[in-house]
């Protein structure tokens, strides 16, 4: 009976699990912003999220223009680069990430802001020394004031602050979205990294019908522009929001069939486990049987009276299991702070999973017991 | 009247291995209703055989077995079944009770497997009326091992007379009880068989035997001596000598 208790016990807890993790991936995804396509300079390599071989490959300012001008369909682009910087304050310092966008970032991700406000056009063009902090790194330096009208200096340099943004959370990958200060890309480039190369191009297209079009033609422009022919690898990776929700929700749904297997297989051993103790149980009273037979009984009675003794034991660890598995479900649900939901028809489909392994494993031992021939069974010591 | 038990020229025969066992040969045999009966062998006179066949626990290879007017000798494993539930009535050696269930459960047995299902408190009422029968209605919630031999065996006769069955089929009955307790229970017989219930007997004690009224021998599978009883024990003054005599020791003591 354990052997079901485990694997109803698993089943009902994966399920919470699962659907916990799904919806927590579907807000996560949410907020990078709506019909979003992320281009990646660099090729193909194994991490998820937080694919980025960053800086090498060939995204330039001119193709996110490009896609900007040529591509019908795309809303707004806004290309990035990425580094890590120390960013201070008179006695306050913090390392951060440094993120070069431009103005349309703020739109394309949904990111509204608290105090302040975007920098503009004129200052991508003049690559001004202006940022905007996010929360986390706000609340390094700042504490609670408001950062907006003061001075940082980003290695050295020094810039105004003009906005503070809303926070956001944590990423898929686990990073901390507010740990940022983001200034015009130009600046970035010019002023503080030097790089003559974008990290990555974000494209919003206008509507979710739009996007697929859309990142079809975009892939063509840049294979166009880096001069890629044939089957000539990319140099460039083009995700949308659907690619990386799904590459976060690959890993739990390898995380189930795992979970499904040892379910299954905790529930055959259930079932050896019922059938050996069915069997016993007729051995032992293969005399009562004989008598039951001698007295009027008939196949079938004696079939059913073992099938229903058998049913009701798996029956019974599939209860068991299924409080189990909720307790559990609801302890990982604490520990790692996302909700478990679990569906009634689950539940419903443990308990029949359950006592379809007492019909199943019961029914050997309750036919052997109703083919018994009483004149034996009746001499049976 | 037709007979209870009527056997035409019954044979069994095992086939065991390459040797064949006839361990009843053609045996033809009439029990008309009301009879007491006691069949006696030695080991392997055939018997057992011969008890397991009247019972429908077994079927004749060749011959014609009526049990009250019904040929039962080509039923099926199930209409057999049916058969013992309502027209015969086991008395073992063993008793055979369900250690687990009380006395009236015991005796409510039979009526779970009939074909008419009556309310509950209808077998509840039957089931006592039975054990009336038996004398022990005072001990119906008790459980096999808080009765003594001759008190479990007097419930499965109350048991075997659930479904007013045609015939009373006892397998050395008085084979577990010590002498007392044996004349008790051949008392409960007697008793039973005064009210008109046939019963047929195995045993292999002439003295048992002595209380019944027709003593039939089988020897190597065919009947060889059917007469009946002069001299019938009977139960009740048998036990009362010997309540006397036990007086009797104890005050030689």
């Amino acid at each position: 009976m354990l052997g079901i208790i485990i694997g109803v016990g698993a089943v009902i807890a994966m399920v919470g699990v699962g659907n916990g993790a799904r919806a927590q991936v579907e807000a996560q995804v949410a907020t990078l912003g709506e019909n979003m396509i992320l281009i990646f300079a660099g090729s193909m390599n194994n991490s998820g999220v937080r694919a980025g071989t960053g800086n090498a490959g060939t995204l330039k300012i001119e193709d996110a223009l490009a896609i900007m001008r040529e591509i019908p369909g795309v809303e707004a682009v806004s290309p990035e680069t990425r580094s890590g910087v120390q960013v201070m304050v008179s006695n306050q310092n913090w390392y951060t990430t440094l993120l070069g966008e431009s103005p349309e970032y703020f739109d394309m991700r949904e990111w509204p802001f608290i105090s302040g406000a975007p920098f503009s056009e004129q200052d991508v063009r003049s690559a001004a020394k202006i940022a905007v902090l996010g929360q986390t790194v706000a609340t390094q330096l700042f504490g609670d004031d408001d950062p907006v009208g003061h001075i940082i200096r980003v290695k050295h340099v020094p810039f105004l602050v003009v906005g503070l943004l809303k926070p956001k959370g944590l990423t898929l990958g686990g990073s901390d979205q507010d740990d940022v200060v983001v200034v015009p890309y130009t600046t970035a480039m010019k002023r503080l990294t030097g790089a003559t190369i974008l990290r990555s191009i974000n494209v919003q297209a206008e509507s979710p019908d739009k996007m697929a079009l859309a990142q079809q033609q975009l892939s063509e422009l840049l294979r166009q522009r880096h001069r890629i022919l044939g089957t000539r690898d990319d140099d460039f990776m083009v995700r949308n929001q659907q690619d990386i929700a799904e590459m976060a929700t690959a890993q739990s749904k390898t995380m189930f069939y795992l979970l499904v297997a040892i379910a299954v297989v905790s529930l055959c051993v259930g079932g050896i486990g019922i059938m050996n103790i069915m069997l016993v149980s007729v051995t032992e009273r293969t005399r009562e049987i004989g008598i039951r037979i001698a007295i009027g009984a008939h196949g079938r009675d004696i079939l059913l009276q073992f099938l229903i003794e058998a049913v009701t034991l798996s029956s019974i660890g599939g209860i068991i299991g299924i409080a189990i598995g909720f307790g559990t479900a609801e302890t990982i649900s604490h520990i790692a702070q996302w909700p478990t939901t679990i569906p009634l028809i689950y539940v419903a489909l443990a308990f029949l999973s359950s006592a379809a392994v007492g019909i199943v494993s019961g029914f050997y031992p309750a036919y052997k017991a109703a083919a018994l021939d009483p004149i034996d069974a009746l001499r049976y010591e | 009247m037709q007979p209870v038990i009527l056997l035409e020229s019954v044979s069994k025969t095992y086939h065991s291995g390459e040797v064949d066992v006839h361990a009843v040969r053609q045996v033809s045999f009439t029990v008309q209703p009301g009879e007491f009966i006691a069949i006696m062998g030695a080991s392997g006179s055939g018997k057992s055989t011969m008890m397991n066949m009247l019972g429908c626990l077994d079927r004749p290879t060749s011959g014609r077995y009526l049990l009250d007017g019904v040929d039962v000798s080509g039923l099926g494993r199930d209409e057999l079944a049916d058969i013992r539930n309502q027209k015969i009535g086991f008395v073992f050696q063993g008793f055979n009770l369900l250690s687990r269930t009380t006395a009236l459960e015991n005796v409510e047995l039979p009526m779970m497997y009939g074909k008419r299902r009556n309310s509950a408190k209808d077998l509840r009422e039957r089931a006592m009326r039975s054990l009336e029968l038996v004398g022990l209605a005072k001990r119906f919630d008790h459980k096999p091992n808080q009765l003594s031999g001759g008190q479990q065996q007097r419930v499965a006769i109350a048991r075997a007379l659930v479904n007013d069955p045609a015939l009373l089929l006892a397998d050395e009955p008085t084979g577990n009880l010590d002498s007392r307790t044996s004349i008790e229970i051949m008392d409960a017989f007697q008793a039973l068989n005064e009210k008109g219930i046939t019963i047929a007997m195995v045993t292999h004690e002439p003295d048992i035997a002595r209380y019944t009224k027709r003593n039939v021998v089988m020897r190597d599978g065919v009947i060889v001596s059917d007469i009946q009883v002069q001299d019938r024990s009977n139960a009740k003054e048998e036990m009362r000598r010997l309540d006397e005599e036990h007086q009797a020791a104890k005050l030689v003591k």
